[in-house]
């Protein structure tokens, strides 16, 4: 698994760091934080087909609560296949179906629900399993939020909700890089133990205390999904580096939603080597 | 003229019941939500034959949008039942990004829409819902006036493919229309043909509409009533053709002159055709407690109200 995603993460860094330096604008820093997560969930964990059915009987659906992550979102959508690899380079453009934040409005393949507006994906997850449930469908619904979005109120009613009706073909990713716009997590507004939140509210936790490791997250997804189809929902509590391999970017809320200028783009992609092939 | 009479008193909430009820038997992917209010949107019977396709959610509407539009993925059919009020602001944002941008296939019916709602008072009765969706790009608005049409609509809604606002009261109200009626989605419906004035009326007031009506016969005024229960997309044909032939109109709805179906009405005609237009409906106020008679009474929605616009606005036609 090692080398041929290792050289996968650093193209996404380069896609991620070039469509956020191309229109001035977009999420680099969470974007970073959570590329070997997308790599390894969409080469290793999802069963997907391709091509694109909104509906998605029978194989497993992805929604990203946390859409201002779109760059790393759209570069692996991509990646593996779902649309060409040149549509990068609309990336938040007129006339693109790359939003800033992602949708299907636009009949993008690899996208069934739009987010941007905080705290709305894990409740369409939810939707989503209990879908599945009503089809007989024994495919399962990642749904990856941020941790300051935790701090949108309806989080907890689907959390609340998740546990009274045993929604157990679920797995919610959380991405616990500690950062959000106006600072840390803890000085905004302190999140606390979220290990103590969910097991409270009768979910079971895993942890991965090293959310940039690929061989780390690949085995806390597995450990995830032995825990479905017990009755319980379940959460993936995955610590991360935000900015991660971007030494200038990494460990600070700074980059959440600014991107890099011409030259510190060449720093950036200067530590990041070209494997795969630029858009 | 075609008479309407009342076949005896029944709330639009039990028509939205009984539809829902007939949905859960003959179409398997017809799912139904409810955040804590099932006896009083009449779910019952709905929950109760279908338990695995009817989700309590508990006081959590903004959950409930959520999972709604979650449920299409894989070809449900969500039916989300509250209050018109936690249907629509509460859930706005939710609403406007899960299910509207992102074009779900999501039922949003609310009950205790208006100022009928009575007693609860203003904190429950919206008067604003009807503006806040049809403002939303490619959702459909339907209110419906009595139980026989509720029940028609629930089930024509479950065919339409999109995010439909489906807006009914609490009150008993004069049934009337027929429980045959060929209901289409977008279609106007003239309920009396007359000569100097288009009264366009939606939801409990095409009942006072039709009272009006009578008594401005009785004054020699001869008036056109037509039922607009697709606020959005609008018949905008049947508007013009009728203000063609009587170049005077009063819209009536429960709701807001702000937002209302006044305005879409409004725009309409000074698009189009332009004639001189009264607005029956509130006025940029919120409701208070009541029984729903005094309300209308006090709020300028009953028919005593129409025919003083319909006077006002047939003295001002050139």
């Amino acid at each position: 698994m090692k080398t041929d995603l290792d050289n996968l993460v650093s193209q996404v860094r380069r896609d991620i760091l070039r469509m956020v330096h191309q229109v001035n604008s977009g999420h680099p820093g969470g974007s970073l934080g959570c590329t070997e997560f997308f790599v390894v969930l969409f080469n290793k964990i999802l069963d997907f087909n391709i091509p694109f059915t909104e509906d998605g009987v029978n194989e497993d659906i992805f929604i990203l609560s946390n859409g201002h992550i779109s760059p790393v979102y759209y570069s692996v959508l991509s990646r593996v296949g779902f649309f060409d690899l040149n549509e990068l380079s609309t990336f938040r453009k007129i006339n693109s179906r790359l939003q800033g934040h992602p949708t299907n409005h636009d009949n993008l393949p690899g996208v069934r629900i739009s987010s941007g507006s905080l705290g709305q994906g894990l409740s369409v997850g939810i939707g989503s399993a209990l879908s599945k449930r009503l089809n007989n469908d024994d495919s399962l619904v990642y749904v990856l939020t941020g941790d300051g979005e935790l701090q949108e109120g309806q989080n907890w009613e689907a959390i609340m909700f998740a546990y009274a009706k045993k929604i157990d073909n679920l797995i919610a990713i959380v991405d616990l890089n500690g950062q959000q716009i106006d600072g840390s997590t803890s000085d905004v507004l302190n999140i606390g133990s979220l290990k103590d939140k969910f097991s409270s509210f009768g979910w079971e936790v895993v942890e991965i205390e090293k959310g940039n490791n690929m061989e780390d997250v690949f085995n806390g997804l597995i450990k995830a999904k032995e825990l479905t189809k017990k009755q319980k929902p379940v959460v993936v509590l995955m610590k991360t580096i935000m900015g991660n391999g971007v030494d200038f970017m990494m460990h600070t809320h700074k980059w959440h939603g600014i991107a890099p200028n011409d030259e510190q783009l060449d720093l950036a992609l200067s530590q990041n080597p070209e494997t795969l092939g630029d858009y | 003229m075609e008479e309407y009479t009342n076949k005896g008193d029944k709330d639009t909430r039990s028509g939205f019941g009984e539809g829902l009820t007939e949905l859960g038997r003959n179409n398997n992917n017809v799912v139904a939500l409810c955040a804590d209010l099932t006896g009083s949107l009449k779910m019952n019977d709905f929950a109760k034959e279908n338990p695995n396709r009817f989700i309590q959610v508990g006081v959590a509407e903004a959950n409930m949008i959520g999972i709604a539009a979650g449920l299409t993925i894989g070809g449900k059919i969500p039916f989300t039942g509250t209050f018109a009020n936690f249907s629509t602001g509460r859930v706005y944002d939710q609403i406007r990004q899960s299910i509207a941008y992102s074009s779900k296939n999501v039922k949003i019916c609310a009950s205790h829409a208006g100022i009928t709602l009575g007693e609860d008072g203003a904190t429950h009765q919206i008067l604003e819902d009807i503006g806040l969706m049809k403002m939303l790009p490619g959702m459909t608005v339907i209110n419906t006036c009595d139980f026989n049409q509720t029940k028609l609509a629930t089930i024509a809604i479950a065919d339409h493919i999109g995010p439909v606002y489906l807006r009914f009261g609490r009150p008993k109200v004069p049934n009337f229309t027929s429980e045959n009626f060929d209901f289409k989605i977008g279609k106007g419906i003239i309920l009396k043909e007359g000569k100097d004035v288009t009264i366009i009326s939606t939801g409990h007031l095409v009942w006072e509409s039709i009272e009006a009506s009578k008594k401005l016969e009785e004054i020699g005024i001869s008036s056109e009533i037509i039922n607009i229960h697709t606020i959005k997309p609008l018949d905008e044909e049947i508007i013009i053709r009728s203000a063609k032939k009587t170049n005077a109109v009063v819209s009536a709805e429960e709701h807001n002159f702000l937002g209302g179906l006044g305005e879409s009405v409004s725009r309409t005609l000074s698009t189009n055709y332009p004639v001189p237009q009264e607005f029956v409906a509130t006025n940029d106020t919120f409701g208070e407690s009541g029984t729903p008679f005094e309300l209308i009474k006090k709020y300028g929605l009953d028919s005593d109200s129409i025919v003083e616009s319909v006077k006002k606005v047939i003295s001002r036609k050139k």
